[in-house]
């Protein structure tokens, strides 16, 4: 079952009628794209302003440990990090969410219980996405049987590159059928379109609608695994590309750069954009993430900073 | 037909690059006499707390080679500087006034003793450092470790030689150090970052901040990644000092304290620059039977 819009339903219907649409967008404006995201990127924000940027960068931080040496010990550490980031502040809010791979879900689950940190599982071959649909889809519901409240999965970026858009799309629509729950809820999914692998900015506009129309709650930059992961002018792309589609079709779908953001400074600018092109209302941590492991460190330290008014240093943050 | 001069505008020292400050400020740097000489850039918070960052970045590396091979860089910055002996002698004579002789004088002395302290990285050890007899059947060895990363207020008249005497005994140990130099006389500093950025100090062991003790101080000495910090530059000033020693108490930083007035730097120097920035780490282990 697909979950397109009916103004867009004509749009899914064939191969055909799909490539002709991806292709009908209009293109992007590569030079424009970062100039813009450059020239966003100097805005200077300080003082009450820069208290609220890092609280909310706080709560809009995905937790991420996806490594092959994690253990449940990491995880148990990461997950009780996420719910009080800072333990010497009790007014520092928790993290959106932690995450995971598939077989940590239910150790996350466990630590995190009702604290209302969610625990979101990288699913569907992650990184790679080469398997067959049916493991993905099992990968799926075992996550989300686990658990799992959001559902991070990979497109086919082969298939994507060779122009079987239908085939990327089929997908998607077959792992948001996955991420039903038992109670009738749906697990949150979010695309990940591996930017780093898509070549170029059209190519990133396209995959943004494709995922859109095929039912995403999120689009994600990247793994976190291939370079170059998230960088500016990617996230104002599909930025424009979530501010259309409400536009179009009065839906809201949320964004996630992920990758390569370490610096509270960097998260900061990641926030000046939010606010300038798509708008204040994916100015949440409902519509838009930071998928991210040091970054939090680097916001606690600016935080900190600005409580004490002394600089701080990393030996007073846990290490993750 | 007279040549155009070439206006001089130096930069800080940070990391093993040379920036500007942050803040984009600069100040005129004045001879002895108080002709405009050049430009220095003017050390803003910020620029400590990078240099800060840098400086611990390096730590690692720096305190992790053999004390042998931080004894061939710190003679190779003697080297490179002799090289540079008469630019040496130039900012020396017009920052201190002092005649061409006698800046000459203080170069000399300034280059001796980073070759003495060269001679003392593969020492120390053997001179602080201990075989504690103990009532038990155990080796018992304390050996001297680095502090970390080391602030340094250097002296405000004794620009070269001065600068040279509190660097030195820093790194020489394995510490690494963020400077900020003299205020009035900030060019021999200049030149002697130009010396460390050539000379196989790895970038970041030695960050070198031109402008005011009295403004950068305070944040350095506050700044809780910030291991230990020696206050000579601000001899004299017992008000400040006490305010910096308050500061750094917040997160135990060792404090090497102002002195009253600026001690004679001509003077045998003795172990205690160098030992100020110890930590004596001592290990049992079970004699084996």
């Amino acid at each position: 079952m697909s979950s397109t819009p009916t103004i867009l339903e004509d749009v899914t219907g064939s191969e055909a009628s799909l490539r002709r649409f991806l292709h009908g967008l209009p293109g992007v404006d590569q030079v424009g794209a970062e100039a813009r995201a450059a020239g966003l990127a100097t805005r200077s924000i300080k003082t009450s302003a820069k208290e609220f940027a890092l609280d909310l960068a706080i709560r809009m931080v995905d937790l991420t440990t996806l490594e092959g040496q994690d253990t449940p010990g990491k995880v148990r550490a990461l997950s009780a990090k996420a719910i009080r980031p800072d333990p010497a502040d009790p007014t520092c809010p928790s993290t959106a969410a932690v995450c995971v791979y598939p077989d940590m879900v239910a150790v996350a689950k466990e630590t995190l219980g009702t604290s209302g940190v969610h625990v979101a599982a990288v699913a569907t071959a992650f990184p790679s996405g080469r398997a067959a649909l049916d493991i993905k889809l099992a990968d799926v519901r075992d996550a989300v049987e686990a658990g799992a409240d959001e559902i991070d999965m990979v497109i086919d970026r082969g298939a994507f590159l060779a122009g079987r858009y239908q085939h990327v799309f089929d997908e998607i629509v077959a792992v948001r059928d996955a991420c039903r729950r038992q109670d009738g809820e749906d697990a949150h999914l979010k695309v990940i379109f591996e930017t780093g692998e898509l070549q170029t900015y059209d190519n990133v506009r396209r995959a943004s609608w494709l995922a859109m129309m095929a039912g995403a709650h999120f689009i994600k930059t990247s793994t976190g695994k291939v370079q170059p992961a998230a960088t500016l002018p990617v996230t104002l792309v599909m930025l424009q590309a979530v501010r259309d589609y409400r536009a179009m079709t009065g839906q809201m779908v949320g964004v996630k750069p992920a990758g390569g953001i370490r610096t509270a400074k960097d998260a900061i600018k990641y926030l000046v954009m939010v606010n300038e092109v798509a708008g204040d209302d994916w100015l949440d941590p409902d519509w838009f993430r930071f998928g991210a492991s040091t970054l939090l460190n680097d916001l606690l330290m600016q935080r900190t900073k600005m409580k004490t008014g002394r600089y701080s240093g990393p030996d007073y943050f846990t290490l993750d | 037909m007279s040549r155009i001069d070439v206006r001089k505008t130096y930069k800080l020292y940070i990391g093993g690059a040379f920036p500007r400050s942050e803040s984009s400020y600069t100040y005129e740097v004045l001879d002895s006499k108080g002709k405009f000489v050049a430009n220095a850039a003017l050390a803003s918070r910020k620029d400590a707390r990078d240099a800060v960052g840098a400086a611990r970045k390096a730590f690692g590396g720096w305190s992790s080679r053999t004390a042998y091979n931080r004894a061939q860089i710190i003679y190779r910055i003697a080297e490179v500087m002799e090289d540079r002996r008469p630019q040496f002698v130039q900012a020396v004579s017009q920052s201190e006034g002092l005649s061409a002789a006698k800046a000459g004088g203080v170069v000399d002395e300034a280059i001796d003793r980073l070759v003495w302290y060269a001679g003392w990285a593969d020492k120390i050890t053997q001179v602080v450092g201990n075989a504690n007899p103990v009532a038990g059947p155990f080796f018992n060895l304390s050996t001297p470790e680095p502090t970390g990363v080391v602030a340094v207020l250097a002296p405000q008249d004794s620009s070269l030689l001065g600068l040279v005497s509190v660097v030195a005994p820093v790194i020489v140990t394995g510490n690494t150090t963020v400077v900020v130099s003299s205020y009035e006389r900030p060019l021999p500093a200049v030149t002697f970052a130009e010396v460390l950025a050539t000379s196989d100090v790895p970038g970041g062991v030695v960050n070198i901040l031109t402008g005011s003790a009295a403004t950068v101080g305070p944040w350095l000495a506050a700044h809780m990644d910030v291991n230990a910090i020696d206050l000579t530059g601000i001899a004299g000033d017992a008000g400040l000092a006490a305010d910096l020693e308050v500061a750094a108490a917040d997160n135990l930083k060792r404090v090497r304290r102002a002195p009253a007035a600026e001690p004679d730097w001509l003077l045998d120097p003795g172990l205690e620059p160098m030992t100020a920035f110890l930590e004596t780490k001592t290990v049992w282990h079970p004699i084996g039977v």
